[in-house]
């Protein structure tokens, strides 16, 4: 997708073809690259990337990337990309740097590696004033401190004003090329690219379905459903309201060598459906015990009760159920609750106490 | 005295008729916030519970001399609502609504500094001068006035850790959420600043989280700058890398912004750091 972006923008990229089944590969002309399109970083090491340098590599490479799998994602689609003549790797970046509420460039000629590994004084580092926006100026600092020949450096100008414009436009956290590269022909191409689209912006870009590839099924599942909503790997589910408490719940959890099983967020709600829905996730994770943490506010805590309730009665719950409730109508909810045989406990340190004894090993 | 609100703050309501904007104000209302007017063009000439008047525009409110405003439209209309109130030279801005497109609070961080006021949030739970004015979401009840400042990124962790607090015999001075999100108007040196200065505060707690480096930043400047006692709470420390968790402002950024980054820093000056929210009060005077 990020590539997509990048044409669109007119920042050259490699000549390519996506193909979904082996039916649709064209002549072998020269050498290329064939890959998995996975939304995934790490893709190379995987196994994800082939060269092909016949007809017959490349009908291999095809088939044999078609239908197998990345990290439990089925791979169906793959890129087939003319191999390019790399004489230089270079890199560059805009991302947001939020303690400095602005947008940040970061360059360097050490490209086609981690940006970590890249020695600090290698690297072109610059914040812009969004107020101010990009301009050449920008480019002109970066260039001379890359120390770039005159036609390479008017590529890159010309690139780094067009990635600042994706950045702006396209409401993006990160554009990056890595690696930029420079051919033996003395082209600049960007040959790999990363674009992550701020997710709170995609009402108005509707052209994008942004699909995180670190996501697990279930945690799609809970975005199309509205929910904050991580798996771990413990046997304890979480449910709470905020995602600061979830967090220090979870926080708490494992202090008491407890492992949850995940985070969810209820937000701030006064649905009890919306409460009751949110086991329903939680128990497709198959927890050996879920904890509930609230502090009432807007989410008052009888709402939550009546939810668990009618959750534990729909979903015909198992596993030992652990409530805290603190705040708006606590006594109400912890009422609701002991007429239906839940536990439930005024602080979060009792429940994380009584849970973790429940829930026993993993 | 008071930091950033007090007692004779004026506050108009931007979406004062929506869901969460007429709740909210009904209970800062009832908190005795001095809500002078509400903006809706839909609803103009009206009155909100039969004694806020609503206007069309925040131009308009001028007539009932506002200091501050609470934002609560939708996160589309949200940076022409802050726009307009600081183009009408409010001087605090509050947004409570939450996924604001960062690039959108960017410019209205950015143009509120320009023209002199504050922001806080997005997505924050606002501010609270304890017994004088709340502008925002926190949970009336909780409070009870003392000398303790509170300022956190969250919202539900914050009114746990006040509730600690009052429950622990003492009180709070000024309790303010900066907001969840990646770009918020105030950091916590700003408010650092605030309370050093404030004489209603002796005592100071800092609620973190994983992401970003506001908290070792926030470190470095007690060390020079803050005489009072400041102690922490610092959530995310179970967090696995690169994942995100509720607040678009919580995610560990390949090792910088840890919960142990921020914790060490914290600790070096001289500021201790509770393991869990109801051990804050233990750790205050």
């Amino acid at each position: 997708m990020g590539k997509q972006i990048f044409r669109n923008y007119g920042i050259p990229v490699p000549n390519g073809y996506v193909v979904e089944a082996e039916s649709q590969i064209k002549p072998f002309e020269k050498p290329v690259v064939v890959k998995s399109q996975i939304l995934l970083g790490g893709r190379g090491k995987s196994g994800g990337i082939k060269f092909a340098k016949s007809q017959q590599e490349l009908n291999d490479a095809v088939k044999e990337l078609l239908g197998s799998r990345i990290r439990d994602l089925k791979v169906t689609k793959v890129l087939i990309e003319d191999m390019i003549n790399i004489k230089k790797e270079m890199y560059v970046s805009i991302a947001l740097d939020r303690t400095a509420r602005a947008p940040v460039i970061i360059a360097t000629t050490e490209g086609g590696v981690e940006i970590e590994s890249v020695p600090h004084d290698k690297i072109f580092t610059r914040h812009i004033d969004p107020l101010l926006g990009y301009s050449d100026f920008i480019g002109r600092e970066a260039v001379k401190f890359m120390n770039l020949d005159p036609d390479i450096a008017k590529q890159f100008m010309q690139i780094l004003s067009l990635l600042y414009k994706i950045f702006n436009e396209e409401d993006c956290e990160l554009v990056e090329i890595n690696p930029l590269v420079i051919t033996a022909e003395g082209k600049m191409i960007a040959a790999d690219s990363k674009v992550i689209i701020d997710s709170d912006s995609l009402y108005r870009h509707k052209d994008f379905s942004v699909v995180d590839p670190e996501k697990t099924p279930l945690e799609l599942e809970a975005q199309s459903k509205g929910y904050a909503f991580i798996e771990l790997d413990g046997n304890i589910g979480v449910i709470a309201n905020g995602a600061g408490l979830t967090m220090a719940t979870l926080d708490a959890l494992t202090l008491h060598k407890g492992k949850p099983r995940n985070f969810l967020d209820l937000g701030g709600t006064d649905n009890s459906d919306i409460v009751a829905n949110a086991f329903d996730l939680v128990l497709k994770a198959k927890p050996s015990a879920i904890l509930v943490n609230i502090f009432g506010g807007v989410t008052k805590c009888d709402t939550v009760a009546n939810g668990i309730v009618m959750a534990k009665n729909k979903f015909s719950i198992k596993q030992p159920i652990v409530v805290r409730l603190s705040g708006v109508r606590d006594e109400e909810g912890r009422k609701i609750l002991k007429d239906s045989g839940i536990d439930s406990y005024p602080t979060m340190m009792e429940a994380i106490e009584r849970v973790v004894k429940v829930a026993g090993g993993n | 005295m008071s930091v950033y609100v007090n007692e004779n703050t004026k506050v108009i309501v931007q979406g004062i008729t929506g869901h969460q904007g007429s709740f909210h104000t009904g209970e800062m209302l009832v908190y005795g916030t001095k809500v002078v007017a509400g903006i809706s063009p839909n609803k103009d000439g009206t009155k909100f519970m039969d004694k806020v008047p609503i206007v069309a525009s925040v131009r308009e409110s001028l007539q009932f001399e506002p200091d501050a405003t609470m934002i609560s439209v939708p996160a589309p209309f949200v940076k022409d609502a802050a726009f307009e109130a600081i183009d009408a030279g409010l001087k605090i801005i509050y947004v409570l609504t939450e996924h604001v497109p960062f690039h959108d609070s960017l410019e209205i961080v950015l143009n509120a500094k320009r023209k002199g006021a504050v922001v806080f949030g997005p997505n924050g739970p606002g501010i609270t001068s304890v017994g004088k004015c709340k502008i925002g979401i926190m949970p009336n009840k909780i409070f009870k006035k003392g000398n303790v400042a509170i300022a956190s990124r969250s919202g539900t962790l914050t009114y746990e850790i006040v509730d600690a607090v009052t429950k622990s015999g003492r009180g709070e001075s000024t309790v303010i959420g900066l907001g969840g999100d990646p770009v918020v108007g105030l950091n916590y040196i700003d408010v650092l600043e605030q309370f050093e200065k404030d004489p209603d505060t002796e005592q100071i707690v800092l609620v973190g989280e994983i992401g970003g480096s506001n908290e070792e930043l926030a470190a470095q400047y007690i060390k020079k700058h803050v005489s009072k006692k400041v102690v922490a709470y610092i959530t995310g420390r179970s967090a696995p890398p690169g994942k995100r968790m509720g607040h678009a402002g919580a995610i560990i950024e390949k090792g910088v912004g840890t919960a142990e980054s921020k914790i060490k820093a914290f600790n070096e000056a001289g500021v201790k750091v509770a393991d869990y929210p109801d051990d804050v009060p233990s750790l205050l005077d």
